[in-house]
């Protein structure tokens, strides 16, 4: 399956410019703000996963799948459409709350309840259907997106910073930030908060919880939308870039699945340490690297960095 | 509804519950065995590989379905048997009869290894491990050409046995039918015995399994590295069957072609795994004989496939959970009590939020 491939060729294409083993200082800190951006990103979808999780219990393999629908949304209003960039990334995020919306109740809000398994593989059936009908509609040819900011790479001492890469970690900062900030001042935050804590309490308290789900469902969409937008300039424009997903669980389950700060810690330990490890160790080792460190971590810690170890009571 | 009144525990471990099962069966492997003298090549060679991955399939069921611990990354074990028995006649020239075993058991081992994490976590921590697992297994084989031809792959000639050769399509098919046949036979005395149940009271419930004197290490440790063999001997005869493994033959997406093979057929159900196994091989025959009754511009699409692949697995989850196996189930009790059928007697029971994140 050529599947395999294109993820290969996307992953070397990641570390193009950065892989010759020079054991300096210089590169380390190359590699530590490149892997810094790149984390940025695991981050980002990790969080979609975790917002989904934590309201309604399901672990939706189609974040990757989210993402990659988001940059070909904005790509196709940019390039067919010819909006200018700030309103496209207003437009995209509408659409792919509208997304959201639509996914939960129209198929999400039958299947509330259904063992974990289920939930799985449905959203894994979603992805693939996701991925092939995104290769009916923009083909499966691989585009160039526009990026917003152009210009010479910064220097910061010796160290040179892509004005890309330094969008990228303002704009996943901002974005921590505006959800923090939704999540601790507004109703609607503190009523999601509550839908997660306990649905059934929620309930009594006179807390839509239905409504709640579909909010949670478009708020993760609108994240890997931000996502997609800022790693489509990096990276490439493809059906397939989803892949990506599946190195944000390494993240999230890093971090401990259902923790938001824990979300974002492993997606950047996971972008950095495989960025160092492409460029000090074997390049090769990079593609699995996260799944190293994960295997690692949860051998001592089995829920995670930031997880919370529930157990059931007899 | 017919009770069978059991006058002994031995008669719950019975092979068949009724003795007129065994018409059935008999009559199934009759047309089995005379299946290629009919059916032509094309039709031989593809239950052949169905064949196969229902013995991968039987695997990944005790695995998930019965202990309940999900595997996302079984491709991998596959791919370890495939290899073992590429390197072994490819590269060292050694007897495919003596590397096909060794192939299941290279696998139960590496399998082993992976108990270490699997024995500490769950639920999707351990789905998230072993497909990273089987990301790394993927990698490995890449770069490591001395033994797995690296991106090139191997080739592999199908065996033979004493004077007799083994190249047509027609006698591989007898040589992977013995083996499903042993394979099957093997699975239903594992769930039927104290293993299997111990499996099934390990999924059910930890607390109350352990409570029983059963130890968890061990149980989870039986069924990874059962399921590993199982794994690997399905590689071993996949490398043959195809002449040709590449690093490309065991993708994630294979992992999750052989899950979905079980959810499809239906969990903890071994008719389950192998209706499961044969719908999903032959899904791309299916898909193509029912793309020219579609409208061209659907279905000349260069992702149909994969569309109608998703959209299969969402139906069942949304409509069919129990699988193909329970589908059969519920029509075979709606004719047995036939003017008695109550619409809600198969009503899925729904779990209480929460209750799956601890266990």
């Amino acid at each position: 399956m050529d599947t395999n491939y294109i993820r290969r060729r996307y992953l070397i294409a990641w570390i193009s410019d950065a892989i010759k083993p020079r054991r300096d200082i210089v590169m380390f800190w190359q590699l530590f703000t490149s892997g810094m951006a790149l984390g940025c990103v695991y981050a980002l979808i990790a969080l979609g996963f975790v917002l989904i999780y934590k309201a309604t219990e399901v672990i939706n393999f189609a974040q990757g799948e989210f993402m990659m629908v988001g940059a070909f949304v904005a790509f196709s209003l940019i390039h067919f459409a010819h909006v200018p960039f700030w309103i496209t990334v207003v437009l995209t995020l509408l659409i792919m709350a509208a997304f959201g919306v639509l996914l939960d109740r129209l198929v999400m809000r039958f299947l509330v309840g259904e063992p974990a398994f289920s939930l799985v593989m449905f959203t894994i059936g979603l992805a693939l259907f996701l991925r092939s009908v995104a290769g009916m509609i923009w083909s499966t040819d691989t585009f160039a997106f526009p990026s917003p900011v152009s210009g010479e790479a910064i220097q910061l001492g010796s160290v040179a910073i892509a004005p890309g890469d330094m969008l990228v970690v303002g704009a996943t900062a901002l974005l921590v930030l505006l959800l923090y900030l939704f999540f601790r001042f507004t109703n609607l935050g503190i009523a999601l908060q509550a839908t997660s804590q306990n649905q059934f309490a929620a309930y009594l308290m006179g807390i839509n919880v239905e409504g709640m789900f579909s909010v949670v469902w478009a708020l993760s969409a609108m994240v890997a939308a931000v996502a997609g937008i800022l790693l489509a300039p990096t990276l490439f424009l493809h059906k397939d870039m989803g892949f990506i997903g599946l190195k944000a669980f390494p993240a999230a389950v890093l971090g401990g699945f259902g923790s938001i700060p824990g979300a974002i810690v492993g997606g950047l330990i996971i972008g950095i340490s495989e960025n160092l490890a492409g460029g000090f160790l074997l390049p090769w080792v990079k593609d699995i690297f996260a799944y190293l460190v994960l295997i690692a971590v949860l051998i001592v810690r089995p829920e995670g960095l930031f997880g919370i170890h529930e157990k059931k009571k007899v | 509804m017919k009770f069978k009144l059991k006058k002994s525990y031995m008669e719950d471990l019975k092979l068949f519950e009724y003795k007129s099962d065994m018409v059935g069966y008999g009559v199934l492997l009759v047309f089995l065995f005379i299946f290629p003298s009919w059916a032509g090549n094309y039709w031989t060679y593809n239950l052949t590989l169905a064949g196969i991955y229902c013995i991968a399939a039987l695997g990944l069921n005790i695995l998930t379905g019965y202990t309940g611990m999900i595997s996302l990354g079984h491709a991998a074990f596959f791919a370890i048997g495939a290899y073992t028995v590429g390197y072994m006649t490819t590269i060292l020239g050694h007897s495919f009869w003596i590397a096909l075993p060794l192939a299941g058991f290279a696998a139960a081992f590496v399998g082993l290894s992976l108990v270490l994490p699997a024995l500490r976590l769950s639920g999707i921590y351990l789905a998230i491990v072993t497909m990273g697992f089987g990301f790394i297994i993927d990698q490995v084989i890449l770069e490591w050409p001395e033994v797995t031809g690296g991106a090139n792959g191997l080739l592999i000639n199908r065996p033979t046995l004493g004077p007799l050769s083994l190249n047509s399509d027609a006698s591989y098919y007898y040589v992977v039918l013995v083996m499903v046949i042993l394979f099957v036979l093997l699975t239903k005395n594992i769930v039927r015995t104290s293993m299997g149940r111990a499996f099934v009271a390990v999924r059910d419930s930890e607390v109350a399994a352990q409570s029983m004197g059963i130890p968890l290490a061990k149980v989870k440790t039986q069924a990874f590295t059962i399921s590993g063999f199982y794994a690997g001997i399905a590689g071993g005869l996949f490398a043959p069957l195809i002449n040709f493994i590449g690093p490309d033959n065991f993708t994630i997406i294979e992992s999750i072609n052989l899950i979905v093979m079980i959810i499809v057929g239906g969990l903890a159900s071994i008719h389950g795994s192998i209706f499961g196994a044969i719908f999903i091989t032959l899904l791309s025959e299916f898909i193509r004989v029912g793309k020219d009754a579609l409208p061209a511009f659907l279905s000349q699409q260069v992702g149909f496939q994969g569309a109608v692949y998703g959209l299969i697995i969402m139906l069942f989850i949304l409509f069919e959970p129990m699988g193909i196996y329970g589908r059969y189930l519920k029509i075979k009790y709606l004719f047995q009590v036939f003017p008695l059928y109550r619409k809600d007697t198969f009503r899925r029971e729904r779990k209480f939020q929460k209750a799956q994140r601890t266990r």
